[in-house]
């Protein structure tokens, strides 16, 4: 679009014509000031906070509505514009309690911001305030009418962003209010979204209010644990608890997106059944240990074991970091000597790096001009990823299409719609044949529907198309793709993570983060050590278990489902245990493997030698450090792994798995598991 | 659920409008009309037909104070409680009301048979004090006018 030569405050401005004056400005660096106007949401012009002189206008102007044009003279440093601020911020503050000294938002809130640079030192209002109490919509959501300021920001991200449209106001006029869908109670995402985009108090979480204040808090940003979608969360931290997440810098790939999990499922970390002190098995039960007795245990049984030759298995998690999941491989082959390594397999990747095709970044799916859903309810399994493209259709008219067993939340913006049986989505997407090679580009993601040879169909289906067409392999949790590029797999003559348990002749079974038990019965009786935060059913059969610390307490880096590498940054600590990456280095230690060869085992210095040996891991580390993602490049395939047969754990916005269960805020909403709420 | 009779009719003001969710203050009338109110039922029903989220067109129905979220009765009286009204003698009027019929402001008789509202000004300022019963303006009403009034309706 053409530029326009505008002037604000004596500046001259340039901006595409169409820009908003609010947009132009800043871009400036001149700030209008805005309450209701929030960049990506449809415009309301409900605050009045912005409003400025414009030459030739016969009375001040919203900015945040008005587009630039050619010529236009602005000012907005005018008496005329600082009386009008001072008298919305009077009329803001009619009702508003000033309760600032207990407010959540106290120190981090607009409305004071606002009231500090421009408002007036006093009130001609004498009246008594409107007073309405406090209404808790959801163990999430509460509200805070008085507070609120009715800039319609939670009505607009929950309807556009989220595409829930759970929020509207009730009884416009004096006595307006923001009101959930059920009346007194909210069904929905619970993702706390319009918690987050609230520029005052009047949203408060059930996991954060009245518990700190921000000023009191560490915040770290990290990675969230929970789907594959790699959000970065920023933990506030005070006395090594998270008290909240949120991503307020947007600075990951998720912008200020966070779903409930990422938000306020950190809880697990603190739940009061975590593991604080190794156990090992005697006869009557489980008996603590101390750190140094548990790891001589295992330590002596493996080195006892691989001295007369005998059968390990190792079984790695969908959590642990990339560090942690080369190192333990590298252990596993050269110092158990076992190539019986492998992990629960969610997606397909194996299938889909072998097929040599691009892959698609999360910001390729808010930019495509097309995607294609195959086989998966992605609102459920992958909200980011679903916010994405539904931020792609708002903003960019892109067109979705789904192929899907069931109504799912995309097909209320998708261009076409296939209903298809289980086994038949191949042949679901080949009817959408014509209009995708229509289009100028594709990103196609699957889930566990498409395995095996159905993702080489899928892939040449899509170069069929002669359009660029890149995709995504949908799994679950953290980690799942650093577990295959690590080579936490089988290479030839190794056995899968089914053949392991069903082997029987196993000697020791090494069981890290992960729950095996609760899909697979285990033959034999192999010694049996598991790492993990939680008694789960794997570790009540173990003979060792190793409490672990969880990934919001340690360093080392994540792949998402996209592939993007991100770091992750220790926020606290729960004293008693140890990271996984720390166990390993332990039991190598004692049980006297080379540690040279093995090399030592710190995050930074494993993933050096990741980025040494790891095809596409060779990345910009200063990037990394800095919070930055990168995208791992072309791998090689993994030639040498054993493919097997995935399957999703089916996920649902409410549920994450073990991590999930001992959750209390997932479980405490109404909507959890899932079931009651969908599309 | 609605009635065919209603879906058709909202059907019909939906296609008078380039976009559907422009006939929700229509839509809801219409269910007024026969219903006598709107229920949240009623409302989640309009919503589904029209596109929209309950929650939104929620804010529509609140927002018109003739659009009745709660049941009324038989009928329901509108007084006037704005300025002119009020300098002519409303308070007198409204006392009368309220002892007579036994009910404050937003209650119905025990008998169904009237609803009480307050209302903004009815522009028949000229003839305070005023009220609506239904669809009839009545006017310079007395305590004892409003007797004879209320006597008509049954
Ligand atoms: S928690 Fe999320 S889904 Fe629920 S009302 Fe708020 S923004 Fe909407
Ligand atoms: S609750 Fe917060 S975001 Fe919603 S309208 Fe009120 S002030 Fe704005
Ligand atoms: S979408 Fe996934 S990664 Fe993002 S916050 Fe939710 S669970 Fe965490
Ligand atoms: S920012 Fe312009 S009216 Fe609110
Ligand atoms: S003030 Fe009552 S009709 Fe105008």
């Amino acid at each position: 679009m053409a530029n326009v030569k505008l002037t604000i405050d004596g500046k001259t401005v340039e901006a595409p014509a169409n820009t908003l004056l609010i947009e132009a400005a800043r871009r400036a660096g001149i700030e209008i000031p805005a309450f209701c106007y929030y960049e990506g949401l449809a415009l309301q012009a409900a605050c009045r906070m912005c409003l400025v002189e414009v030459e030739k206008a016969p009375k001040l102007m919203t900015a945040c509505t008005l587009p630039v044009a050619e010529g236009m003279v602005v000012r907005t440093n005018t008496p005329q514009v600082a009386q009008a601020r001072k008298s919305m911020l009077e009329f803001v503050l009619t009702n508003h309690p000033l309760d600032c000294p207990v407010c959540d938002k106290g120190g981090e809130c607009e409305l004071q911001d606002m009231v500090f640079r421009y408002g007036a030192g006093e009130s001609r209002f004498l009246e008594v305030k409107q007073h309405v109490d406090e209404r808790e919509w959801s163990p999430v959501v509460f509200y805070d009418r008085p507070r609120c300021i009715l800039c319609f920001r939670c009505v607009r991200i929950c309807a556009e962003g989220m595409g829930v449209a759970a929020l509207g106001v009730v009884n416009r006029g004096a006595s307006s209010e923001i009101a959930p869908n059920r009346g007194d109670h909210l069904e929905c995402d619970e993702c706390g979204m319009c918690i987050d985009i609230c520029p005052v108090g009047a949203l408060t979480s059930g996991t954060y209010r009245y518990r700190t204040r921000p000023w009191e808090m560490q915040h770290v940003g990290t990675i969230c644990t929970h789907c594959a979608d790699g959000c970065k969360t920023t933990l506030g931290i005070r006395n090594n608890r998270i008290h909240r997440g949120n991503n307020r810098d947007r600075s990951g790939v998720n912008g200020e997106f966070l779903c409930i999990k990422g938000r306020y499922a950190g809880d697990f970390a603190h739940h009061e059944e975590r593991l604080l002190t190794p156990l090992v098995r005697s006869q009557d039960g489980f008996k603590p240990v101390s750190w140094a007795e548990a790891i001589k245990t295992v330590a002596g049984r493996f080195a006892e074991i691989r001295q007369r030759g005998g059968k390990f298995g190792v079984i790695g998690s969908n959590h642990t970091t990339n560090e942690e999941n080369y190192y333990l491989q590298k252990l596993a082959r050269t110092g158990l000597g076992t190539n019986n390594i492998d992990h629960h397999r969610t997606g397909d990747v194996l299938s889909l790096l072998r097929a040599r095709v691009p892959l698609a970044t999360t910001a390729d799916l808010y930019h495509s001009k097309a995607v294609l859903i195959v086989g998966v309810d992605l609102a459920q399994q992958h909200s980011f990823l679903a916010y994405q493209i539904r931020a792609n259709w708002r903003h960019h008219q892109a067109r979705v299409y789904t192929v899907r067993r069931g109504p799912v939340r995309e097909d209320k913006i998708a261009a076409r719609i296939v209903s298809v049986e289980p086994g038949g989505e191949l042949a679901g997407v080949e009817t959408l044949r014509d209009d995708l090679a229509k289009e100028p580009e594709l990103v196609i993601l699957f889930g566990d529907a498409i395995q095996g040879e159905a993702v080489a169909r899928l892939t040449e289906f899509g170069s069929s198309l002669g359009i660029p067409v890149k995709y995504v392999c949908l799994v679950d949790y953290s980690n799942s793709r650093g577990a295959v590029e690590m080579g936490v797999l089988p290479a030839e003559g190794g056995m899968t993570l089914p053949e392991m348990m069903a082997a029987g002749d196993l000697d020791a079974l090494w069981v890290v983060g992960a729950n095996p038990l609760r899909r697979h019965a285990l033959a034999g009786k192999p010694f049996l050590v598991v790492q993990d935060l939680f008694l789960t059913e794997t570790a009540q059969a173990a003979d060792v278990v190793l409490p672990a610390a969880s990934a919001y307490e340690k360093s080392g880096t994540v792949t998402n489902v996209c592939g993007e590498v991100q770091r992750l940054q220790k926020a606290f600590e729960t004293p008693g245990t140890k990271t996984d990456l720390e166990i390993f280095g332990l039991i190598a230690r004692e049980m006297g493997l080379d540690l040279k060869q093995l090399g030592p085992w710190t995050p930074s210095a494993v993933f050096a030698e990741i980025a040494r040996t790891v095809p596409g891991y060779d990345l910009p580390v200063e990037v990394l450090e800095a919070g930055g993602a990168v995208q791992a490049g072309p791998s090689d395939g993994l030639p040498d792994a054993v493919w097997a047969p995935v399957q999703s754990a089916g996920d649902t916005l409410f549920t994450s798995g073990t991590l999930g269960r001992y959750s209390k805020m997932l479980n405490a909403v109404r909507e959890a598991p899932g079931e009651l709420y969908r599309a | 659920m609605l009635t065919p009779e209603e879906q058709r009719e909202i059907e019909q003001e939906a296609a008078s409008y380039p976009e559907r969710r422009a006939a929700s203050i229509d839509a809801l009338r219409i269910v007024q009309r026969r219903r006598g109110w709107v229920s949240d039922e009623a409302l989640a029903d309009v919503a589904e037909l029209l596109g929209m989220s309950p929650a939104e067109l929620e804010s529509v129905a609140t927002f018109y104070n003739l659009i009745f979220r709660k049941p009324v009765g038989r009928h329901v009286i509108l007084i006037c409680d704005s300025v002119s009204c009020w300098i002519m003698g409303y308070t007198k009027v409204r006392d009368h009301l309220k002892a007579r019929l036994g009910i404050n402001f937003g209650e119905t008789t025990s008998d169904g048979r009237f609803t009480l509202l307050p209302i903004v000004c009815l522009g028949a300022c000229d003839r305070a004090p005023v009220m609506m019963v239904d669809e009839d303006t009545h006017l310079d009403l007395t305590p004892a006018r409003i007797d004879a009034i209320l006597e008509r309706y049954e």
